[in-house]
């Protein structure tokens, strides 16, 4: 039992990092990368009429 | 203008403010004793001890120093990558509070020598029933936020953080049963090598979640936000998250080598330090190579050179960590300096050193600007602070070798060469160099406190407004 949770943890880990290095994953994750980016919190721009417009 | 809602800054700021409190407490704790260790005629009372004053310092400096940073962190960034304001934002309130009272309590109680004695856990029961519950808040908040995010994804930042604060309170609540037989006495609820087992699969998780995957989590925020570039390698962080997950609470028992715990636990928890070893690497390159192509930066900004600094000292000491849970290395590093010597490369190069970092970015926005006070004085804080870590653990790399090699030396007849007082005094100018490193280490820590003064004086308390999510500008 305790060698076939081992194997199974195995399993499950390395279908992650297939699941990560897959081509399907790669689109949702290049959205996420961006996700810091999506707002500006720099508070006090030289150029505040333009801050922070809704979007 | 006005109307529109804003982030929750206020927790945010009094958490970053009692980071650079604390870290400056903590820290002189830890002075006074390498002090105490070069003059023993320091150690003048009952309650002023090495050995009552060094927990006040680990704990100071791990949980009141790193867990401010933390709370600080981990609620700008939830907040900001989710875009929405903090759930429960009373209980958010509370956490602080709770929080600052638990660090209260521990400087009151460590020094009186109340204390359950397990390493980084030797805050009596009630304390830790009182940390229990501002933990449960804690993760109460941070993921009600998350459930109600704006966005589709949620930012690895938050992963991390997330892991943190769940693991941390399963082996806080774990390690932490006891009998209480009086308000400030309890007793373990496990005994013998049960309990140092639970205890070491405690402390290094501690090690690996509070002291790492959290930490990890700002590095994950903050390193692509003041390179102003996204992380180098998203899919490498999820797969660095999920590794991380899958190794760290195996490794525990390489702190009990060649104890009465079985050998075979040993090895299990050697191997899996080992294989720890990819993850961290994999973290480090992620984090270091999201500068690529923008290294002109580290020139200029000191922030991002606090940063990166600390991501080569995170390599450094997870090099340093599988090698000395090997046996035969421990067999030498372990009960010697080079154990301190390594916790430090850790605490003030990747630990310190990311907080600095991340809090020099923090302090200004939470003023509504966009700068602390000085950037010469990050620069000089910099190189203080950078000074003092090499000083620090290079003399306790030397001590730590030089101690562990006279111990083990035998005569042709089986005595031993040394008596253990022969080490101390060999010891002695290295502790003087600890001392030396870690006065700079805090004189950092007191030019950052000015900085910081002089950044917030005048400025009116500043919270940002939630904006929905937009095209990224990069």
């Amino acid at each position: 039992m305790r060698s076939i949770l081992t194997v199974a943890g195995l399993v499950c880990f390395l279908g992650i990092c297939f699941w990560a290095y897959s081509k399907s994953a790669k689109e949702g994750f290049d959205e996420a990368a961006q996700l810091p980016f999506t707002d500006d919190d720099l508070p006090a721009r030289k150029d505040p009429g333009q801050q922070r417009k809704e979007g | 203008m006005q109307s529109q809602a804003t982030y929750n800054y206020k927790v945010v700021r009094q958490f970053a403010i009692m980071t650079v409190v604390w870290g400056i407490v903590g820290m002189l704790v830890g002075v006074i004793v390498a002090a105490q260790l070069v003059w023993p005629e320091l150690n003048f009372a009952e309650w002023f001890h090495f050995g009552r004053l060094r927990p006040l310092h680990t704990n100071a400096v791990i949980f009141a120093f790193g867990g401010c940073a933390l709370f600080a962190t981990s609620y700008y960034v939830v907040q900001r990558t989710n875009h929405v304001p903090l759930f429960a934002p009373k209980l958010a309130s509370f956490t602080f509070w709770g929080w600052q009272l638990v660090i209260v309590l521990a400087a009151i109680t460590l020094p009186l020598g109340i204390t359950s004695s397990k390493e980084y856990a030797e805050l009596e029961w009630p304390i830790d029933i009182l940390i229990a519950v501002v933990w449960v808040s804690y993760a109460i908040v941070f993921f009600g936020t998350i459930a109600k995010r704006k966005t589709s994804h949620i930012y690895v930042a938050n992963w991390f953080y997330g892991a943190f604060i769940l693991a941390v309170a399963l082996l806080h609540i774990v390690n932490s049963a006891a009998i209480p037989v009086s308000l400030t006495k309890s007793y373990s609820a496990y005994a013998g090598v049960q309990d140092a087992m639970i205890q070491w699969w405690y402390g290094h998780n501690a090690v690996g979640f509070f002291l790492t995957a959290g930490f990890l989590g700002m590095m994950y925020y903050f390193v692509p936000k003041q390179a102003d570039r996204p992380v180098y390698s998203y899919r490498l962080s999820v797969v660095h998250f999920w590794a991380l997950i899958f190794t760290y609470m195996w490794a525990g028992s390489h702190h009990l080598h060649y104890t009465a715990l079985p050998d075979w636990t040993q090895s299990v928890g050697m191997v899996f330090s080992l294989i720890l070893l990819a993850p961290s690497w994999g973290g480090m390159i992620n984090g270091i190579m999201t500068l690529s192509g923008a290294w002109h930066k580290l020139r200029t900004d000191p922030i991002l050179k606090f940063l990166i600094t600390s991501l080569s000292f995170y390599g450094m000491s997870t090099f340093e960590g599988p090698m000395m849970s090997v046996k035969t290395v421990n067999a030498l590093s372990h009960y010697t300096d080079w154990t301190v010597g390594h916790v430090h490369s850790g605490a003030l190069g990747w630990v310190a050193m990311v907080s600095i970092g991340a809090m020099y970015y923090l302090l200004p926005r939470m003023y509504g600007k966009t700068e602390m006070y000085s950037t010469k004085l990050i620069t000089t804080h910099f190189w203080i602070a950078t000074i003092g870590v090499v000083l620090y653990i290079a003399s306790m790399w030397i001590a730590g070798v030089m101690q562990g090699l006279m111990w083990r030396a035998t005569n042709p007849d089986g005595t031993l060469t040394y008596s253990f007082v022969e080490s101390v005094k060999a010891s002695y100018p290295f502790w003087s160099i600890r001392l030396l490193g870690g006065v700079l280490f805090l004189s950092g820590m007191l030019i950052m406190f000015y900085n910081m003064v002089k950044t917030i004086a005048g400025q009116k308390a500043y919270s940002a407004p939630v904006v929905a999510p937009q095209a990224a500008h990069a």
